[in-house]
């Protein structure tokens, strides 16, 4: 201690350095270890400055991907009218991989492949190798091949629990409620039209996480729903048809009851829904209907005054245009009254008929029966009708009788629902809507005395006894009236002769219409060897059968007391 | 407790030797313990050893480098002197047959067999060049006749041949780094100071362009994001990962992947399961165990006896800066264990030798004790301490 005391005096130091230390003195020592001193304690304040920073750092986004965002793809219920359940949300656990926290990929993608052989080992492997932080391993897995996986124990993957879509009714309303993708966005039906309209937004916005979301409720009637598919799919295999698709409607309110549209998929497994004969028939397709046009031929000549119900029309012989000729499917070869024209769904007549309108008549009216332009709906999958270039007499004349021009069933329901219900056109909806906001959008396209005129002819086309094409249509106490229509398909651009596309326009009860129904089916052959193929045979009945099962469900009352006192009973 | 009366060689150590560095290196070597729990068991488990392997023996050595560090401690300066002569003269023939003998790990013959051990033979020689340097710096300043500066720097290119003939550039930048401490602080003049620095960064660059795996090292930090910079990245994310407050013993995962897991980056497993916070008590440590020792020579007469102490710190000073700064990306990567804590059981040895050699070195109040004993005067004190 001395010394060092000692050592501290300069001039003491300085002295016996002098004599003792030739060369250096210790002060000079000393100083350059207080200088190394001076260095290791910045260097050390380096490290812990350093450790400091990477405290501070935000971590890194190792594990980080956003486990709500796969929660963040809840989606409302859809429920039809009654509450029942179409589609709902139900949580499925996700299989991902931490690949830079996976220190044996090799076992890590042997022992996954053992649970899930549907996964190609090589991709697993892959997948599993590097340095990424997130990397799906595969979507919704079952609770049994989640607890499988979790008991293999492997560090560096894990679970998230996602939202899975789920449809209780399985194909029932396919084309209706659509579907959505593995991210749990609609891509098709309602569940796009939802997606666009509002959920999306509100994913973006943060909020919608699944459970605090209303369930949507859609216009169909899930019973009616199902009875409507069922007696397409018993027409296609009775009649050994192509394909069929059906509407009904609320006459007044414009609420699509029911739709479907066969052959269709299971949006729980929709493989195969972007196949092309796969498609919603009612909406997304236009066909030339035919006959089912001649209601839009009559109810434009009524009201325009042109057309009497004590007219006649020649229909002795076709009717020429140049080196084409209208004939009659049905032909008389004799002169028709207007019902009769109707009735036995004459082409030669109603072609007569919309001559006397001409061109621009007739397209104004079909215009404002809206056929001529894209229908505005909630569906996404709507198709733009397919209208004629030139409007010649021709056309007008082939029009008449709904060739030449190509419209969707879904069109035609609604502009047939005007026809009926007073004349009002109301534009079709999948979502409820009360009698008061129908009544505002509707718009009053034809008299309601030309409503009343089409309304009895359709009648006297069903009703038994008469003749009338639609007879096989009747069903006993609901007053069903309807038309017929057959139309040819055209092949390699020429209207076939054995392929026809079918389809029966119907309303009930016809005093007072509640509901309109549309059944199209595709290519039907005959029932039996011997009988024929025409709409009245297969469209017809196809209809009465869906009225039969469907109409108490819709809250329509038979009439079980006619008139002259007979009881019926419904068989 | 032991007396003060007690005049046994025991309780003169008890009494002389500086109980706070003691304290601080078995502290430090405690603290290696339980951090190669954390580190080594991924990396024994990824060798195929079982998973305690590593474990197992940092703990085998752990009582001999106690024992190498206390034994070393009880030496006089002049057996300090005499007994790092022998081991530095060993040492380097051992490294001579390295080369032939030795084992190639990664490229580099570093270590060599013997008695199932593998010896690195250039850790006993870094403690012992430091005190022999310091011997030949201190020679120099006293007397005129020996070229002691000169010898000194013919040892440190025998020394720095050897490594680089390794090749082992990580240990030839230490032992030119000390050894240019030691020269700085020995008294060089600021002019040769600014040579020598001249001549450090040539040195670098001429190893920049001559040895690609260097070059590529110092690529690779100063320009992140090319080429393989695992290690670094895998180390500096295990730090991140930690946060301040560690993910808990046993709950690191980077460490998985990490190699070196259990030696050169030791530091970044510590980070990750034990947080920052913990970084920051051992980086507080070696900071503190450096002032002292380095305060300590301060308080030392004897020139040789303050410069070898000095440089021994010097030594362990410099040596964990390497490590830690490398683990936090302030310096390119670079094979070199963090003293006292890494896994190696020869590092282990001689790190605790050559602390031994300090605290031998830097034990207080003996000389003057001794002297007081006989001759009770403090002139005659004085002038036993200038001529000791």
């Amino acid at each position: 201690m001395d010394a060092a005391d000692l050592s501290t005096m300069p001039s003491e130091a300085a002295r016996r350095s002098a004599i003792t230390r030739p060369k250096r003195s210790p002060d000079l020592m000393r100083r350059r270890i207080r200088i190394a001193i001076g260095f290791f304690s910045l260097a050390y304040l380096a490290l812990v400055g350093r450790l400091v920073m990477f405290g501070m750092a935000p971590p890194t986004s190792g594990t980080s991907y956003d486990a709500s965002a796969g929660l963040g793809t809840g989606r409302p219920d859809l429920v039809d009218r009654n509450g029942e359940i179409l589609a709902t949300d139900i949580k499925m656990s996700s299989l991902y991989g931490e690949p830079r926290n996976i220190y044996d990929p090799d076992e890590a993608a042997e022992a996954i492949h053992g649970v899930l052989p549907d996964l190609d080992v090589d991709t697993l492997r892959r997948k599993l190798t590097g340095n990424a932080g997130f990397v799906w391993l595969k979507r919704e897995l079952t609770p049994l091949q989640q607890n499988k996986i979790h008991a293999l124990g492997i560090p560096g993957i894990g679970f998230l629990t996602e939202n899975k879509r789920f449809y209780p009714g399985g194909s029932t309303a396919s084309h209706l409620v659509g579907i959505v993708n593995v991210d749990n966005q609609g891509i098709a039906g309602i569940e796009k039209y939802v997606d666009d309209h509002w959920l999306r937004d509100l994913h973006a916005a943060g909020f919608a996480k699944g459970e605090d979301l209303e369930p949507v409720k859609l216009s169909i009637d899930l019973r009616v729903q199902h009875i409507l598919r069922d007696e397409l799919q018993q027409g296609i295999d009775r009649y050994h048809a192509k394909a069929a698709s059906g509407v009904i409607l609320n006459a007044h309110t414009g609420e699509v009851m029911a739709m479907a549209s066969l052959p269709d998929f299971d949006p729980n497994n929709p493989y195969n829904a972007t196949q092309p004969d796969r498609l919603n028939r009612v909406s997304a397709g236009a066909f030339e209907l035919g006959s089912v046009f001649k209601s839009f031929t009559f109810a434009m000549g009524f009201d325009s005054g042109k057309v009497t119900m004590n007219d006649t029309f020649d229909a002795s012989h076709p009717l020429r245009f140049g080196k084409f000729a209208i004939h009659d499917f049905h032909a008389k070869n004799r002169v028709l009254t207007t019902p009769e024209v109707f009735i036995y769904s004459s082409n030669v007549g109603s072609a007569r008929m919309a001559l006397r309108l001409g061109p621009e008549g007739q397209r104004a009216y079909l215009q404002r029966f809206g056929l001529l332009s894209k229908p505005q709906t909630e569906l996404p999958e709507v198709a733009a009708p397919i209208v004629p270039r030139r409007w010649a007499d021709i056309t007008t004349a082939t029009i008449a009788f709904g060739h030449g021009i190509a419209v969707t069933p879904l069109q035609v329901a609604v502009a047939d629902a005007a026809l009926v219900n007073g004349g009002k056109l109301i534009p079709p909806t999948f979502m409820p809507r009360t009698q008061e906001e129908a009544d505002k959008l509707a718009v009053q396209v034809v008299k309601p005395e030309t409503s009343d005129k089409l309304r009895y002819l359709f009648a006297l086309n069903v009703e038994p006894g008469k003749g009338g094409s639609g007879s096989r249509a009747a069903v006993p106490g609901y007053n069903v009236g309807g038309k017929t229509g057959t139309a040819e398909k055209v092949e390699h651009g020429h209207y076939s002769a054995t392929k026809r596309l079918n389809s029966f326009l119907a309303a009930f009860p016809i005093d007072d219409p509640q509901f309109v129904v549309l059944v199209v089916i595709d290519e039907p052959q005959a029932e039996k060897q011997g009988m024929g193929a025409t709409a009245g045979l297969n469209a017809a009945p196809m209809v009465g059968a869906v009225i039969r099962r469907a109409a108490a469900i819709l809250g329509v009352k038979p009439r079980t007391k006619m008139p002259d006192g007979a009881i019926l009973v419904s068989n | 407790m032991v007396s003060r009366a007690d005049r046994s060689r025991f309780a003169e150590w008890w009494w002389t030797v500086d109980k706070f560095l003691l304290a601080g290196f078995v502290g430090l070597m405690l603290g290696g313990v339980i951090l190669s729990l954390a580190g080594s068991p991924a990396v024994a488990e990824r060798l195929g050893y079982d998973s305690f392997h590593f474990v197992k023996r940092h703990l085998l050595f752990f009582f001999p480098a106690l024992a190498v560090l206390v034994g070393t401690s009880f030496l006089t300066p002049r057996q300090v002197r005499r007994v790092a002569l022998v081991v530095l003269v060993v040492s380097i023939l051992c490294m001579m047959a390295t080369l032939f003998i030795g084992i190639e790990v990664k490229g580099a013959r570093r270590w060599f067999n013997i008695f199932g051990l593998s010896i690195q033979a250039s850790e006993f020689m870094k403690p012992a060049f430091i005190v022999i340097v310091a011997w030949l710096f201190s020679e120099n300043a006293r007397r005129t006749d020996v070229p002691g500066n000169l010898f000194a720097l013919i040892l440190l290119g025998i020394a720095v041949s050897l490594l680089i003939a390794e090749p082992d550039f990580g240990q030839t930048m230490l032992i030119t780094i000390a050894w240019g401490a030691m020269f700085f602080m020995a008294g060089l003049p600021w002019i040769w100071i600014a040579g020598l620095a001249a001549a450090a960064v040539g040195g670098v660059f001429a190893a920049y362009v001559a040895l690609p795996h260097v070059a590529g090292r110092i690529d690779r930090f100063l320009t992140p994001g090319t080429g393989d910079t695992f290690q670094v990245d895998t180390a500096l994310e295990s730090i991140v990962r930690g946060g301040w407050l560690g993910r808990g013993p046993g709950e690191g995962t980077v460490k998985r992947i990490l190699p070196d897991a259990h030696t050169d980056f030791i530091f970044a497993v510590a980070a990750e399961e034990f947080g920052i916070i913990l970084c920051i008590c051992l980086v507080m440590v070696f900071a503190l165990v450096i002032l002292r020792g380095l305060s300590d020579s301060l308080k030392s007469d004897d020139g040789f006896v303050r410069l070898a102490s000095a440089g021994l710190v010097c030594l362990f000073g410099v040596q964990s800066f390497i490590n830690m700064a490398v683990n936090l990306h302030l310096m390119p990567a670079k094979g070199m264990t963090l003293p006292f804590i890494s896994y190696g059981g020869s590092s282990m040895i001689a790190v605790a030798f050559g602390m031994g050699l300090l605290l031998a070195l830097t034990r207080r109040g003996r000389e003057p004790r001794r002297i007081v004993a006989k001759l009770a005067s403090p002139i005659a004190d004085a002038s036993a301490a200038t001529v000791a």
